[in-house]
């Protein structure tokens, strides 16, 4: 299973956990996932079928820029960051 | 003072026949004799000018706009109003996009539009706006991150909430991240030494020479055209074609050569309004911003409150480190605090850490990226108080940081774990460069070190190569030329076509004539529309290699195309150039087009180091900077000139964010320096030649070990800057910039 890197604001919905394992070949599955083992984290990342803007998430320490749609492994870590822009 | 020049160095990993090579630039002829077109030599034929009218309050309600004088002139054309951006979305996106192209409400900064002018002239442009009557309901203003989130503080936008103050409450914090590693107080229950400061450092702009511009046709046929200098031509047609109501493809746009951009070229300032200027005269207007309207109503990168806690084992371990970053977002969200975060402490391996960070809405314009947005402050704050944790343990402040230094493996704050990266390699260079141990000489002189980290970027570029049957290629990319790119790119193309990068014609066109490019930001040019270059020449690679076989009448397979020859690996007889296969091309087959689009991953972030030796005159406060060396980790360099370019650019902005530029806020929110003669960035008589020493720490996620160049290099100075004066005069600043007058103050203030 995946590890869930959950942000500590979103730790309130974990109770207090700082990482959970979770199922799921890609991004949408491991979110999907996480929320029928935490209810609210999902609408706290995901609006409609994409990540909130101002979202990203690594997989395995490198940002992905397909989002929902990136590959997990069965041993990946998967981190949710907040989305930033270069000069 | 010893100031013998240290020739540029190149640590160079791995040789190549194009790459690593000085080649002169494609578009070198045209610049220097001056037939290259920017953004305002764009002039079609019944061409008018527009004019914004800008607020002159820092925060107000509008209660109404009267246009009547401004439309009888007789060379007034057009007047727009926010008013009249209609159709598209109703969503909260767009309402603030257009309502910071064009405020109908409220205005949230001085200079904030409110009505557009075209006229015959832009005199006559300006002297329209002098007839329009506005009435406005002042409001009070607020114009530091830390005021803007106490309690009394006028709120900016009503309907704004955050986690951090609770749902219920208007708040200015538009942005709230938190990260956190480890155990903060057990970590600090382990420090022998700690250094808890507080910073501030001051809105700065990016001081780009060429000002915002824009020329707009609304053509006949329903489409918008646009030529105007931006670092993001998609960024600009999109958010053109938002603010207008029309679909992405109704908009072209076309990239003129630019002066200089730096992060805070990604906006439409003034393409919008243009558009429709020209909507309502069906006639191409152009509008130039002022440099006085540029400094007030473009995008500056954020002023910040900084507070930083760190603590290590008296051997120097360190062993929690606590950050509270709050910083300016400007009228609209969008501050630079996600990378803040995310940078502060990420040149060192600590076990403990937890960082704050808020973005603010404050009454000055919205803040924009300018190199390595967010870091500049971040680690100006912590790169001082590692400074100060170096001489409290008496270690040398390179073994300081080697001591702890992020390597492979090392877990960052906000979560993620290095990769590859040349942290180590670059104190190692420090730490050898004669710069290091070279004698200072005479009072008040002074050495410090500091060092730097930046993400870089990657994401999607579009390259085509098209092979003309003398054995020149045309490469057609999307990503505006502002460092040599189009020269670093099409060398990464003939590397692996083994033909001279000369007989590559590279060609920045608009947003019709090719895929979707993310915009030149980031330090992602050379690296992710190289690796595009790349793959498309590979392309041309397997077609030519196609092509001999069926000229040879052989398989496929048993063809190579090496250093710019095709042969058969079965028989020798059987051998082509380059130039001599694409002669035949046309006789053969099909056109050879080589094609590739990227969503470049595998991005290699980068570290840079200073050494700087200054001396500080003590009876004035001011700075003279002696000597400075800049030691980056490329991971490649492509064109070492062009990267030295880079490396010495960002330093030179870096020294001007450390020692003179800020703006200079009046007490009726208006900006006191919006020129730059009062707004001083360095001149070449304000510095040495700045050394370089270029480390090629290879990034194994680019086919050349590209990392990208452009930004890290202007983290280091502030702080660099700071700890020598430190050594010079032992005086710590905790303030940008570091101006006689901040100097003094702190001097007088260690006096008592």
């Amino acid at each position: 299973m995946a590890t869930v890197f959950i942000p500590p604001l979103m730790q309130k919905l974990t109770g207090g956990e700082r990482t959970v394992d979770v199922e799921g070949k890609n991004v949408r599955e491991v979110i999907n996932n996480l929320e029928v083992l935490h209810p609210g984290t999902r609408e706290r990342l995901v609006d409609g079928f994409k990540l909130k803007p101002n979202i990203s998430v690594a997989v395995d320490g490198e940002t992905t820029p397909i989002g929902m749609l990136e590959k997990v492994g069965e041993d990946s870590e998967v981190h949710f960051l907040p989305a930033i822009g270069g000069g | 003072m010893t100031t013998s020049y240290e020739s540029n160095v190149v640590l160079s990993t791995k040789e190549y026949d194009v790459v690593g090579s000085r080649p002169i630039r494609h578009d070198g002829a045209d610049k220097v004799t001056g037939s290259a077109k920017y953004g305002a030599d764009t002039s079609p034929t019944g061409l008018i000018y527009g004019k914004i009218l800008r607020s002159p309050h820092a925060h107000a309600r509008i209660v109404s706009i009267d246009t009547n004088g401004a439309e009888a002139l007789a060379t007034t054309r057009a007047i727009v109003t926010g008013a009249d951006f209609t159709g598209g979305d109703g969503e909260k996106e767009t309402r603030d996009l257009r309502e910071s192209v064009m405020a109908t409400r409220k205005v949230l900064y001085k200079g904030h539009p409110i009505v557009g002018v075209a006229a015959t002239s832009p005199h006559d442009a300006e002297e329209a706006i002098k007839l329009i009557k506005i009435e406005y309901e002042i409001l009070p203003h607020v114009l530091t991150a830390p005021d803007a989130m106490s309690k009394a503080a006028p709120i900016l936008h009503e309907d704004n909430r955050s986690e951090y103050s609770g749902d219920d409450v208007p708040t200015n914090v538009e942005e709230y991240i938190h990260h956190q590693k480890g155990d903060i107080a057990k970590g600090f229950a382990r420090a022998d030494v700690v250094v808890e400061r507080e910073y501030n450092t001051a809105t700065v702009h990016q001081g780009y020479i060429e000002p915002q511009n824009t020329t707009v046709i609304w053509g006949k046929d329903g489409r918008v055209r646009i030529w105007c200098s931006t670092q993001g031509p998609f960024d600009v047609r999109d958010a053109t074609a938002k603010a207008l109501g029309l679909e992405e493809s109704e908009v072209v746009l076309t990239p003129q050569e630019i002066g200089g951009g730096f992060g805070g070229k990604f906006d439409p300032y003034g393409a919008p309004v243009a558009a429709l200027l020209s909507k309502k005269t069906n006639r191409p207007v152009k509008i130039v911003m002022t440099r006085s309207e540029d400094l007030e109503a473009s995008g500056p990168t954020p002023g910040s409150f900084i507070k930083v806690k760190m603590g290590c084992t008296k051997k120097g371990e360190l062993v929690a480190a606590q950050a509270y970053m709050a910083y300016e977002s400007g009228a609209y969200s969008g501050s630079m605090i996600s990378a803040g975060t995310m940078c502060v402490f990420a040149p060192y391996e600590c076990e403990n850490m937890e960082v704050q960070g808020f973005g603010v809405f404050v009454n000055k314009p919205s803040t924009n990226a300018y190199r390595a947005p967010g870091a500049t402050n971040a680690e100006f704050a912590s790169e001082s108080v590692i400074d100060e944790l170096a001489a409290k343990t008496g270690i040398d402040p390179v073994e300081f940081r080697m001591l702890n230094a992020a390597t492979e493996g090392t877990r960052r704050v906000d979560g993620p774990v290095f990769p590859t990266i040349g942290l180590t390699d670059v104190l190692d260079s420090i730490k050898n460069h004669p710069h290091y141990s070279a004698p200072l000489e005479g009072p008040n002189t002074g050495r410090g070190i500091a060092v730097g980290w930046w993400v870089n970027g990657g994401g999607p570029s579009s390259v085509t190569i098209n092979i003309n049957s003398d054995g020149t290629c045309s490469l057609i990319e999307g990503s505006p030329d502002i460092g040599g790119t189009r020269t670093s790119i099409s060398m990464q193309a003939a590397e692996v076509l083994g033909i001279p990068v000369e007989d590559i014609n590279p060609m920045v066109v608009s947003t019709d004539e090719v895929g979707y490019t993310a915009g030149t930001g980031g330090s992602r040019v050379t690296f992710a529309t190289g690796m595009a270059a790349h793959n498309a020449a590979q392309d041309v690679k397997r077609q030519m290699e196609k092509r001999a076989a069926k000229i040879w009448d052989v398989n496929s397979e048993s063809v190579e195309m090496t250093s710019g020859v095709i042969r058969s690996k079965a028989d020798n007889e059987l051998s082509m150039t380059f130039k001599e296969l694409a002669a035949e091309m046309n006789n053969t087959g099909e056109p050879i087009v080589g094609r590739a689009t990227v969503d470049a991953g595998g991005v290699g972030s980068a570290y840079c180091g200073n050494i700087v030796d200054l001396h500080v005159d003590t009876e004035t406060g001011k700075v003279n900077i002696l000597r400075f060396t800049a030691v980056q980790d490329v991971g490649k360099a492509i064109h070492p000139s062009y990267v030295e370019g880079q490396m010495q650019g960002g330093s030179v902005q870096g020294i001007g964010w450390a020692l003179n530029e800020e703006y200079f806020m009046g007490d009726d929110g208006s900006m006191a320096n919006s020129t730059f003669l009062d707004y001083r960035i360095p001149v070449a008589n304000d510095l040495p030649m700045i050394d370089t020493v270029i480390v090629e720490t290879a990034n194994p996620g680019h086919p050349f070990g590209v990392r990208g160049v452009g930004e890290v290099n202007i983290v280091p100075p502030p702080a660099a800057i700071a700890n020598a004066i430190n050594n010079a005069i032992g005086v710590r600043m905790n303030v940008l910039p570091m101006s006689p007058v901040n100097i003094m103050n702190n001097i007088w203030r260690n006096d008592g």
